[in-house]
């Protein structure tokens, strides 16, 4: 495929029926101002997959992550989740957001910040029993900050931060995960606990989607990859749609050629 | 006499008033906590002011419709109708407009209460009788206070904590993370705007007693003093609504035990005094908990590394250090170790090298978070964790921990 074909349509690999896949997107355009930040993307993302969202910074990467979960309004496009309306199936979705979000000095506690996972469960005035704490607390493990569970959300380090986000999303028990930069500014060890949580809801058939900035791990963490620059540049596995090729189209002159080279080798 | 105030002995109005500012207080606290937690705590100051045009435009209309215009009622109603309408204006000029929302809040608070105060200025030309109550809206009016306002209070009051109640975890969950509440499918916007008509609510309830200029006192000032006192959003809630409820009771006896007290600005100085009181005893995040912490920090950190010192055999130059060694009886007063002071020397530098393999540990991360270069390591780690580093360290075993 050459490489216009590629930026034109982008490259589509394989598809699933729109009507299965856990979120499939379809001509999804979402403007700030008169710029769109978004252009008619589509994104049909596999069931039970890690897929990456990569692309450069300003491409619209957690824009389109947002629109998908309805915090931004899109000026057009629909969005379906498990072959339903976006509205229907909240409950099967989980949404970590990017750690700068929130302020850390709000009066919470860590183990509070995992029971708002459980709000659909506990309702409007039912009461937290020893079950959801224990649920919670079991999410607290998952991600190795069971001892933090009683400090004020201040105290944990960035990264620590980050995986109470990511067990708040697990207590939710959702079908599929979408997670905005996990790995930005994180330590090695939250990295760690992190893909090895991620792998272990691929491994019980969980959807994960995850916007990514470092292209180096990418094959490592990911099996399928989206690439977008404002459009979408190309989507499918790893293997045929993170190439030299796809990177250079979506990255333009913002990659060194050493560093395209570079994942080149990595894929062989 | 302050006492007779305080025990409710000062006859029916005095009662009434402290029962309604009690009411308010409570309310007003627990509602202004979501406020001030998702950061719009100024949101209520134009909601307040905005209350005026409505109470005038009542006033006319039930003068024109051939009463009095003194039905509270009625009064209330219209000043709940404009600062609705105030509020809908801000929220649409933040939404749709460059506008940030403290401009909003601005161009909101002064416009409408410009416009009342014409209003108002338009009713006192009109010469009609009994409008002088009007202004007691401005700084609320508790001399003529009756039953039936009383108990519109205290309906207004107990109705607005039943509605915090029910939607309580939504609004903490929009305050801290509005974008994960949104993605979980919570109407954000119309949480915030049940919000908005919460305090709004309070406000108008609030206006005879302190009135609107000052009701934004009673809704920001118990939150900010409860939160210095807990890092728990739910504590946070129910000492606001204590110490809201507690300037209204203290405020109302002292403004009823002397003569030409107001009441509204009493209540505010008393609010302030509880808060001024937390600013600085509250004992974790208070001002002079913070200055005693930095105090015994600095101690401990100038005897531990005086105690490096020892353990390396440098010598010390730092006054602080010498003095609070000599204090402490580890080194005698010609600057040389005593034997209580050898060993705890010795054991500081075999500590600092056990934290060192805590630190490089995954599995101890979270006793390695606790990390602050002075704590002795066994309030941290059980014997068999010690040992179990000591092994990794090597050398003599069997060192006192």
């Amino acid at each position: 495929m050459t490489l216009e074909l590629a930026s034109v349509q982008g490259v589509q690999v394989e598809d699933t029926g729109i009507d299965t896949s856990p979120l499939a997107i379809r001509g999804l355009t979402v403007s700030y101002g008169q710029k769109p930040a978004v252009f008619s993307v589509d994104m049909t993302a596999q069931p039970g997959a890690m897929t990456a969202i990569i692309g450069p910074n300003g491409a619209g990467k957690s824009t389109l992550l947002k629109a998908a979960l309805g915090i931004v309004k899109p000026l057009s496009g629909q969005v379906t989740v498990f072959g339903a309306p976006l509205e229907q199936q909240r409950a099967r979705i989980a949404y970590v957001p990017q750690r700068s979000s929130v302020d850390w000095d709000f009066p919470t506690r860590v183990l509070d910040v995992v029971l708002m996972g459980l709000s659909r469960e506990l309702g409007l005035l039912g009461r937290i029993r020893a079950r959801h704490t224990a649920r919670a607390m079991d999410c607290l493990h998952r991600v190795g900050m069971r001892d933090f569970a009683d400090r004020q959300i201040g105290q944990l380090s960035g990264g620590q931060q980050q995986r109470v986000f990511l067990a708040r999303a697990l207590a939710q028990d959702a079908d599929l995960y979408l997670l905005d930069e996990p790995f930005a500014g994180v330590d090695a060890a939250t990295e760690k606990a992190i893909i090895a949580v991620l792998k272990s809801l691929k491994e019980a058939g969980k959807t994960v989607i995850t916007v990514h900035h470092d292209l180096a791990t990418v094959t490592d963490y990911f099996d399928h990859v989206f690439l977008i620059n404002t459009r979408k540049v190309a989507e499918g596995p790893v293997a045929q749609a993170f190439t030299a090729e796809t990177l250079q189209s979506a990255y333009g002159g913002r990659l060194a050629t050493a560093q395209i080279d570079q994942i080149s080798r990595a894929l062989g | 006499m302050l006492w007779d105030a305080l025990t409710l002995q000062l006859g029916y109005n005095a009662t009434l008033v402290a029962v309604g500012a009690t009411l308010l207080g409570v309310s007003a606290g627990v509602t202004g906590t979501f406020l001030f937690l998702r950061k719009r705590a100024l949101v209520s100051d134009a909601i307040s002011h905005a209350t005026l045009p409505g109470v005038c435009l009542a006033f006319m209309a039930l003068v024109a419709l051939g009463g009095d215009g003194r039905n509270l009622i009625g009064l209330l109603a219209g000043s709940a109708v404009s600062a609705w309408v105030g509020l809908l204006c801000m929220n649409w000029l933040t939404r749709h407009t460059r506008l940030a929302e403290d401009a909003a809040i601005g161009a909101v608070l002064s416009v409408f209460f410009g416009l009342g105060i014409v209003l108002l200025t338009m009713i006192q030309t009109m010469g009609v009788g009994r409008q002088a109550g009007l202004e007691g809206f401005l700084l609320g009016s508790t001399a003529g206070m009756l039953w039936a306002d009383a108990l519109i209070i205290a309906g207004g009051g107990a109705a607005t904590l039943l509605l915090v109640l029910i939607l309580r975890r939504p609004m903490l969950q929009v305050a801290f993370d509005p974008e994960y509440a949104a993605a979980r499918g919570l109407p954000v916007n119309r949480i915030d705007l049940a919000m908005m008509g919460l305090v709004m609510a309070v406000t108008v309830v609030g206006l005879k007693i302190v009135g609107l200029i000052l009701i934004v006192a009673l809704l920001i000032i118990p939150p900010v003093t409860a939160r210095f006192w807990s890092d728990r959003s739910d504590h946070v809630v129910l000492l606001a609504g204590l110490a809201g409820g507690a300037a209204g009771y203290l405020g109302a006896a002292l403004s009823a035990s002397a003569p030409n007290l107001p009441t509204g600005p009493i209540i505010v100085l008393v609010s302030f005094g509880f808060f001024a009181l937390s600013m600085l005893l509250a004992p974790a995040r208070g001002v002079m908990a913070a200055v005693l912490r930095h105090l015994r920090f600095q101690r401990r950190v100038h005897i531990r590394q005086g105690l490096l010192a020892l353990a390396q055999g440098q010598k010390i130059y730092e006054p602080l250090t010498l003095r609070l060694l000599r204090r402490a009886d580890i080194v005698r007063a010609d600057g040389v170790a005593t034997e209580a002071g050898k060993a705890r020397a010795a054991k500081a530098l075999r500590d600092e090298k056990r934290w060192e393999i805590v630190r490089a540990d995954q599995a101890h991360e979270a006793t390695a978070a606790l990390y602050d270069g002075l704590r002795d390591i066994e309030t941290v780690l059980t014997r068999d964790q010690i040992a179990e580093i000591d092994r990794r360290i090597g050398g003599p075993q069997g060192v006192s921990a």
